[in-house]
């Protein structure tokens, strides 16, 4: 911090530069660390950063970087910080955000932007950064004044991580980061039209336990929002409290330990063939933090057709956005839920014979639904298939490491068969589907937990897309075990042609793959290539045990599809269960 | 159908490209809109006529609240408000016809703004319908020209503006005064 050199100064705070003054938000926000990429405009910032003790990660590329906050902001519930220069390190940094947008993962994007004088000029680097994340973000800001940084940063991070979290970007002019002012820490919020209802309605919360107790065949179904709203104990306690079957979707997965016995599984798309049918024949449907995503619902008007639906959410927009709710509570998880558990319980004593019957016949019925078609992993002594590995994967892990995947094939897999018994363990991007998510997001959570197992798992496609950080982890020591899958395919599309386009395959074949050990050898880490289901556990303990990051090229059969699937626009009891020929289980 | 929406939105860069952004993110087409700045200058009213499947106006409303810089949005379309628009109209007409031009000027309430010897300029105000109107038949004297201000609209319920309080606290136990009628209302879209 600069000296101060008169009383009168004192009293209005040091005069610090827009960078400076910037490092002081972020440690004052209890940023530890930042994934960013410097250019021309930043310089001042990384200027000042020289001599700051905030850690700066500099990744490869800078939509990595937007991918690593994430990982850093899933893996702990923090907001996670990335920087950019202007322009192209800007445009970079977009699909991060987007990513984190449908997701509502709270992250800070601070970008450079040419000095104020030159905006509008068509300047070296120039690029409308403000117009072009506007619908990428939860909110931007551009700082136009070094007087404003410090309340707008403050801002920022409060919007990132209050109500429903999401990205804020916040564009930084070089004059402003090169201006000087009187440095004042602030408080204060000034953002009078911001709503955010966390408390819930006191009436509401009453009426949803009736209903709950009402129900013959209730049905939980617990979203992202659980996970973050720091609510897995409290959802845990409902589902215990009224004994419901449980589902989880994609990103709720850990919201509630899978290995629970009121979990079934994820529904959906890919869910299990019991967590499906649960939803068809279930008369209410309790969702937390869930947005009846079209993966999840299928064709929305054959969607859970005898259900009446309690719908709990932070935010109003998702409220009967697209599956009408019968009862909508708004509100944060982590507030409402302790009252309904509470309004649950009072009820308990006189409501609780009620649909006794009813709910046991329920329980039967689910449970024979999961004996007929039960999520089983193929297996083979001869070639590995993909679910196996992540049963080997699942072993190793015990439910306890932290996972982070791409998309694709190897996604779905690694949801149905991976184990996680604590929210936060699951990296996924669900909404958006970005490949290339895996590997940055679980540098961001290596980072974030440098004691934690951490795997990234990717595709053989996914994989490639961010191959540059494996400079990266190096640099950084960090330890991620990267396990790629690797069917030669991109997957899901090549599934998705076979099934739906006549076998048509048309620019999904992947036909090399670097040498796993000379490239893992070029950047001075290890790695090899399985191939066989015996050698598969010995190579995951390998790379599990090897002091560094590691990378394991694990050949699968390659023409394996997920199943059971719901196709597109498809009802849940028109799931296909397995090749050769779609099955109509209605 | 056209719903028209009331919006207070802070006087800050980039406000209005985050309404109209949000409109064409999410396919609805907006018919007109006019932006001025309110009694206190930090604020603005916006009119938003927009073109939207009924089933989906909760759910505009509900994404414009989400917008934060707007401190209300409400959708005026069924309640009680007031709508008009004004249209500046100028038609050239023959000289024989002017008379016949002023009096229907008159009947729709219209005020001469411009008077040459090739026409007039006729400013006229009130709901579309009329408006709609008024511009077909001066179609009848002539060839026109013609530029509409959009909808601007009031309601005429007292509703009152619950702003956040400066230093909301999350997660800290207090319950605002009123946050539970406003969490309630919020499912409906509007800000009570």
């Amino acid at each position: 911090m600069a000296q101060t050199i008169s009383g009168q100064q004192a009293t209005q705070g040091p005069l610090l530069s827009g960078a400076q003054i910037l490092l002081e938000c972020l440690a004052r926000e209890g940023v530890d660390c930042m994934f960013g990429y410097p250019g021309g405009v930043t310089i001042p910032l990384y200027d000042a950063m020289y001599s700051n003790p905030l850690k700066h990660i500099l990744v490869r590329h800078e939509q990595n970087a937007a991918f690593a906050a994430q990982g850093y902001a899933r893996a702990t519930g923090k907001v996670g910080v990335c920087c950019a220069t202007s322009g192209p390190g800007a445009t970079n940094l977009v699909t991060g955000l987007v990513d984190a947008m449908m997701d509502s993962i709270p992250i800070v994007a601070l970008t450079g932007q040419v000095s104020t004088s030159l905006i509008g000029s068509d300047a070296f680097q120039e690029a409308d950064t403000f117009g072009i994340t506007r619908s990428a973000t939860k909110h931007n800001f551009m700082v136009q004044n070094v007087k404003d940084l410090a309340q707008v940063i403050h801002e920022a991070f409060y919007l990132a991580a209050s109500g429903r979290p999401g990205p804020v970007l916040v564009d930084i002019p070089k004059d402003v980061f090169q201006g000087h002012t009187h440095y004042k820490p602030v408080d204060e919020i000034h953002l009078p039209g911001y709503k955010v209802f966390s408390e819930g309605h006191t009436g509401q919360i009453r009426r949803a336990a009736q209903m709950i107790w009402d129900a013959k065949r209730p049905y939980v179904v617990g979203g992202g929002g659980i996970v973050l709203a720091n609510a897995a104990k409290e959802f845990t306690e409902l589902v215990e409290t009224i004994d419901a079957p449980t589902v989880t979707t994609l990103l709720g997965l850990g919201g509630i330990s899978t290995g629970h016995p009121n979990f079934i599984s994820m529904p959906g798309m890919h869910g299990s063939y019991a967590a499906n049918m649960g939803l068809h024949g279930c008369d209410l449907i309790i969702a937390l933090g869930i947005r009846f995503d079209d993966r999840v619902t299928g064709k929305l008007a054959a969607f859970a057709p005898h259900a009446k639906v309690i719908h709990i959410d932070i935010d109003p927009a998702e409220i009967s956005k697209n599956r009408l709710a019968d009862l909508p509570i708004v509100g944060d998880l982590k507030r409402v839920l302790p009252k309904l558990i509470r309004e649950v319980k009072d009820l308990k004593a006189t409501e609780h014979g009620k649909n006794y019957q009813a709910r046991v016949d329920w329980w039967k019925q689910i449970r024979s639904w999961k004996e007929e078609h039960p999520l089983e992993p193929k297996t083979s002594t001869t070639e590995i298939k993909p679910q196996q590995l992540m049963v080997e994967i699942d072993k190793i892990s015990g439910g306890e490491a932290i996972v982070a995947v791409d998309v694709g094939q190897h996604q779905m897999w690694a949801a149905q068969f991976i184990n996680f018994h604590h929210p936060r363990l699951w990296l996924c991007s669900g909404g958006l589907g970005s490949m290339g998510f895996g590997l940055p997001s679980a540098m961001g959570a290596q980072m974030a937990l440098p004691d934690k197992l951490v795997f990234a798992i990717c595709g053989d496609g996914g994989f490639q897309m961010s191959l540059p950080e494996l400079a990266t982890l190096v640099n950084n020591g960090l330890n991620v075990k990267i396990i790629v899958m690797n069917n030669g395919y991109l997957g899901m599309v090549r599934q998705w042609q076979e099934l739906f386009y006549n076998n048509r395959l048309s620019s999904v074949e992947l036909c090399s793959f670097p040498d796993p050990a000379m490239l893992a050898g070029a950047y001075g880490f290890k790695g090899r290539t399985v191939e066989s289901p015996l050698d598969l556990p010995a190579a995951l303990k390998e790379a599990v045990e090897y002091n560094g990051p590691y990378l394991l090229n694990v050949k699968v059969t390659p023409n394996e599809n997920v199943f059971p699937m719901v196709p597109a626009g498809g009802a849940h009891n028109e799931m296909v269960l397995g090749p050769p020929k779609p099955v109509s289980v209605a | 159908m056209i719903q028209i929406i009331s919006l207070l939105v802070e006087n800050k860069p980039g406000a209005l490209m985050r309404i109209t952004g949000l409109l064409t993110a999410r396919n609805y087409n907006i018919e007109s809109l006019t932006v001025a700045r309110t009694l206190d200058p930090d604020l603005s009213r916006m009119s938003i006529a927009v073109d939207v499947d009924p089933k989906l106006r909760q759910q505009v409303v509900k994404q414009m609240n989400k917008l934060v810089n707007v401190l209300q949005a409400s959708d005026l379309t069924d309640g009680p408000a007031v709508a008009r628009e004004l249209v500046l109209l100028r038609v050239r007409t023959a000289i024989e016809n002017r008379t016949a031009v002023l009096k229907e000027a008159e009947i729709f309430g219209a005020r001469v703004v411009d008077s040459s010897t090739e026409g007039f300029v006729l400013e006229a105000t009130g709901d579309a319908e009329k408006l709609d109107t008024f511009v077909d038949l001066m179609r009848a004297y002539g060839e026109i020209e013609v530029t509409r201000s959009g909808v601007v609209a009031v309601t005429l319920e007292n509703k009152k503006l619950r702003l956040s309080p400066p230093v909301p606290a999350p997660s800290s136990g207090v319950v605002y005064e009123g946050e539970e009628e406003a969490a309630a209302a919020a499912v409906d879209g509007v800000l009570r």
